[in-house]
């Protein structure tokens, strides 16, 4: 069957089989940053964003991404790169494979929600496993970007 | 893995159905429990196309089309208004957002998955299922129905003036829950729902009148160890019969003297 989808602002034409998952359909186009991992939709290293909203790339048919607009990191540096320094500033990326799923979903969190509280990113992004570091590094990177907009002391 | 030999983007219900009458074919939801299987699905039937992932709220009731996503009620302000914020409750811990962001609400229910906080929740509510062909069925007797190849269209929430509240008991955050229960009170009658037993849930209702409006302590323990007593529960690597027998009592007199439970 024939698909049609922005992918990453450009518009991509693909014949793919019945059930391919959206996952193998965006690194095959060179998305490398869409990681498999669990391979049981538990630890969101796969996550992009489609019509606006984080899903588990994984757990999607290619098919139903016909007609859709995904967004993997390649395509939203720009937008990551406002916040992904105080992140590694903390140390929370340690061996970095959780680290574009953390990034998308982060983002995902700063469109709905551009000033959270503690507890709702931690909320938010409990949907990414991160077997390194514990969590208090994302989180405190994420609280330093949010205070630094604010202009506080960081 | 599943392998799939076709898709279809249903363009009507019927024309769902009809293919959904052989045994090979499958509709899907969200896809993720379904994914998690293995084995060869001819044909996969989605039903995004048929405009079912909305919610609409009218003066008396809400009407959910199968395909809402978990994430879209649990975000749901007129839903969270009218059941005091069990819904937000009952799904926050489902894994996580992006997860959230693909379950739907038919596949939830079309489980009747043990595991289930959406049974759980929509059962202590005056909630019904809408099939297809079965037409609109209260969803404790949905919940009791052997699958069949029928769709679920709809689930209807009446809006009734009662209380309701949720809770559960997981290991850790976003694991499957241990146990969860939700109660609630209409039409002058206290309703309890026992999920994760692990078991799918039950329904039990007070028709013996252990509890008044207001319930006191002591009614409120009398209910849960009835309820305890009534339910049965099972074992598995989250925890024995025993203690979520125990587990029960505990949750269920918690809910119904406000001490836990949902809230904004």
């Amino acid at each position: 069957m024939n698909i049609r989808l922005k992918l990453n602002g450009k518009v991509i034409s693909e014949d793919i089989e019945p059930d391919l998952l959206l996952i193998d359909l965006v690194r095959k186009h060179g998305c490398k940053s869409v990681k498999r991992g669990c391979e049981t939709a538990n630890c969101g290293l796969c996550t992009v964003i489609m019509n606006g909203k984080p899903v588990l790339s994984c757990s999607v048919l290619a098919a139903r991404a016909d007609g859709q607009e995904v967004f993997t990191l390649e395509g939203l540096q720009n937008e990551a790169s406002e916040f992904i320094d105080f992140i590694a500033q903390q140390g929370a990326d340690q061996c970095g494979f959780c680290n574009p799923g953390f990034v998308m979903n982060t983002i995902a969190l700063l469109r709905e929600n551009p000033d959270p509280t503690d507890d709702e990113i931690r909320a938010f992004l409990s949907g990414n496993l991160c077997r390194c570091s514990g969590y208090e590094g994302q989180l405190r990177g994420i609280r330093n970007y949010l205070d630094s907009r604010k202009g506080g002391d960081i | 893995m599943i392998t799939i030999k076709e898709y279809i983007k249903a363009e009507s219900l019927e024309q769902a159905y009809e293919l959904n009458q052989k045994k090979k074919n499958k509709i899907i939801g969200g896809m993720l429990w379904l994914k998690m299987g293995s084995g060869m699905i001819d044909t996969a039937i989605d039903l995004c196309g048929l405009g079912l992932d909305k919610t609409d709220e009218t003066e008396n009731e809400f009407i959910i089309g199968a395909m809402t996503t978990l994430r879209t009620l649990e975000t749901h302000e007129g839903l969270n208004e009218y059941t005091n914020y069990a819904f937000k409750r009952a799904f926050e811990n489902i894994v996580g957002v992006q997860f959230r962001n693909l379950a739907t609400i038919g596949g939830s229910l079309w489980g009747r998955y043990g595991f289930s906080d959406v049974l759980t929740l929509l059962m202590s509510l005056d909630c019904s299922v809408e099939l297809y062909k079965g037409g609109i069925v209260p969803i404790a007797q949905f919940a009791s129905m052997k699958p069949d190849r029928d769709i679920i269209v709809r689930i209807i929430i009446k809006k009734v003036k009662g209380s309701f509240t949720y809770s559960d008991m997981r290991i850790q955050s976003t694991d499957f829950p241990v146990l969860n229960c939700a109660v609630s009170y209409f039409d002058e009658m206290w309703r309890c729902s026992v999920g994760a037993r692990p078991h799918k849930a039950v329904l039990i209702k007070d028709e013996n009148m252990i509890l008044s409006e207001k319930p006191t302590a002591e009614q409120a323990e009398a209910f849960a160890k009835t309820v305890a007593e009534k339910v049965s529960f099972g074992s598995n690597m989250r925890g024995s019969a025993q203690y979520r027998k125990r587990l029960a009592e505990v949750l269920i007199t918690r809910l119904l003297t406000g001490n836990g439970g949902s809230e904004q």
